[in-house]
């Protein structure tokens, strides 16, 4: 469905990230590829936020290299991937306006902000709060829209850290529906969860963080059913690993 | 002198009695305050926010100067601003003292530190806020200035307004480099201040109650932008 070259695969080569004396990610080789749901798990502070925001280029690697490989690769792919913070950030307007000022921000021309915008909306089924502040909006809606938001720029990839943390079942639900849309879309959806549950529902490929270092990487279901990895195994017992 | 009681009905007359001298002064005062505000919002506010996203050495040492100039004396600054603009100061060769122009000058002086510091504060808390998520939309900091100028609106109204009230309440500033020169650079609060050593007290209680009502427009404003805020979330 999309007409401009893929800006996939994403090679991180012995990526490491260090911050206040200690290392936080280190050693990690991983290739992003495809269009199936990666799903990060690992435990609190394995590194799985900030290997997104890695990916997401929003912070350099100490070391290793990062580089998108695909054909549409290069000055514009900066554009091509987007992302989705666990506490989604709400600009003080309405919801219609956060949408056109991603757009803005995108260099859409003034004319086309509103019209993909309320499309963005419509197919959401977020136009009631197309008028609303959007700070005031519930969690669920505020982490739709910002879904929405993220959608509207027509990515390649969606980074999505913890999208439903902090939402009740059905606003669960409805967050996991708009990803399944996605990979309808073709997008290729990389995200972290804790919830168990959600990863069985949603992953394709799962990848092990823990304590910074990739512990595995591959199809979800043999990783469900058999981890090779000690600590992974521990995880999905529901173990506490000091 | 009149009586104080028979002075206020006096002043009543001339608030409400369209009194051409007296309109005059009130007009001045606040074309020379209201231009200074504009001034000093169209620099103090994108300075403001430079500095709020901005590091760069000495920063922190700008911004306990901009908080510290917060409370230049007036005096000091109409004191400065007439050196300055005097016959054989640097800008002498403008003719600007004892004009509105040198009374502008003065309060924008008054005015900008104002403005940059709640500006700088109020940004650098959006910021934090805003900042991966507009660089993950790929605005550089400096791309960033109008969306978090456009968020903070509110509060820098807020801003703005105190360096209204702080500008149309001092009269030091004015007095030195306007000269209280009847019809020319006459203000509320200059021609309080002589009228009432004077024993003119039904004009400089006039304007008194005009400068009031002006005091309480402006925090009736400010009291209304907090709402706003609040209504779009914070």
């Amino acid at each position: 469905m999309r007409a401009t070259p893929s800006i996939l695969p994403l090679r991180l080569t012995g990526v490491g990230y260090d911050a206040g004396g200690g290392t936080l990610i280190d050693g990690v080789d991983l290739t992003l590829a495809g269009t199936g749901r990666l799903v990060i798990l690992g435990f609190n502070g394995a590194g799985k936020s900030l290997l997104l925001r890695l990916c997401h280029g929003l912070i350099p690697p100490t070391r290793g290299r990062l580089e998108w490989q695909g054909p549409g690769a290069g000055a514009g792919a900066r554009h091509r991937h987007a992302m989705v913070f666990q506490r989604p950030v709400m600009l003080r307007r309405t919801a219609l306006a956060n949408l056109v000022h991603a757009l803005a921000a995108y260099g859409v021309p003034g004319a086309a902000r509103r019209e993909r915008a309320w499309a963005a909306l419509e197919r959401f089924g977020l136009t009631p709060l197309a008028d609303r502040p959007a700070r005031v909006l519930s969690g669920g809606e505020q982490q739709r829209l910002a879904l929405a938001r993220a959608w509207l720029l027509e990515p390649e990839v969606i980074f999505l850290d913890e999208p439903t943390s902090n939402l009740d079942p059905a606003a669960t639900k409805a967050v996991e529906e708009m990803m399944r849309s996605f990979t309808a879309d073709g997008i290729k959806v990389v995200m972290t969860t804790h919830d168990l549950g959600q990863a069985r529902r949603l992953a394709d490929e799962v990848a092990f963080l823990h304590r910074g270092r990739l512990l595995e990487h591959g199809p979800a279901e043999p990783f469900f059913t058999a981890p090779r990895s000690a600590e992974a195994a521990a995880y999905l017992r529901g173990e506490l690993v000091v | 002198m009149m009586e104080p009681g028979s002075a206020f009905s006096a002043a009543l007359d001339l608030v409400f009695g369209g009194d051409a001298d007296f309109w005059g002064i009130v007009l001045l005062s606040l074309r020379v305050t209201l231009t200074a505000l504009l001034i000093a919002a169209a620099i103090g506010l994108p300075l403001g926010a430079l500095l709020a996203i901005g590091r760069f050495r000495g920063r922190d040492a700008v911004i306990v100067l901009t908080n510290a100039l917060m409370g230049l004396p007036p005096v000091v600054a109409g004191l400065l601003v007439y050196l300055t603009l005097s016959r054989s100061g640097p800008l002498g060769f403008l003719g600007l003292l004892f004009t509105p122009s040198a009374m502008i000058v003065a309060q924008t002086v008054l005015i900008l530190p104002i403005v940059i510091a709640l500006t700088r504060q109020v940004v650098e808390g959006l910021w934090e806020e805003y900042a991966e998520h507009l660089r993950s939309l790929g605005l550089t900091p400096l791309g960033a200035i109008p969306t978090l100028l456009w968020d903070a609106r509110f509060a820098l109204l807020t801003a703005l307004l105190a360096g209204f009230g702080r500008a149309s309440a001092e009269v030091g500033a004015v007095l030195i480099v306007g000269g209280n020169i009847a019809g020319a650079t006459r203000t509320m609060t200059t021609a309080i201040t002589l009228e009432t050593g004077k024993g003119n007290l039904e004009l400089a209680l006039g304007l008194g109650i005009v400068l009031m009502a002006v005091t309480l427009t402006v925090n009736a404003l400010a009291f209304g932008a907090t709402r706003a805020s609040r209504r779009w979330g914070g």
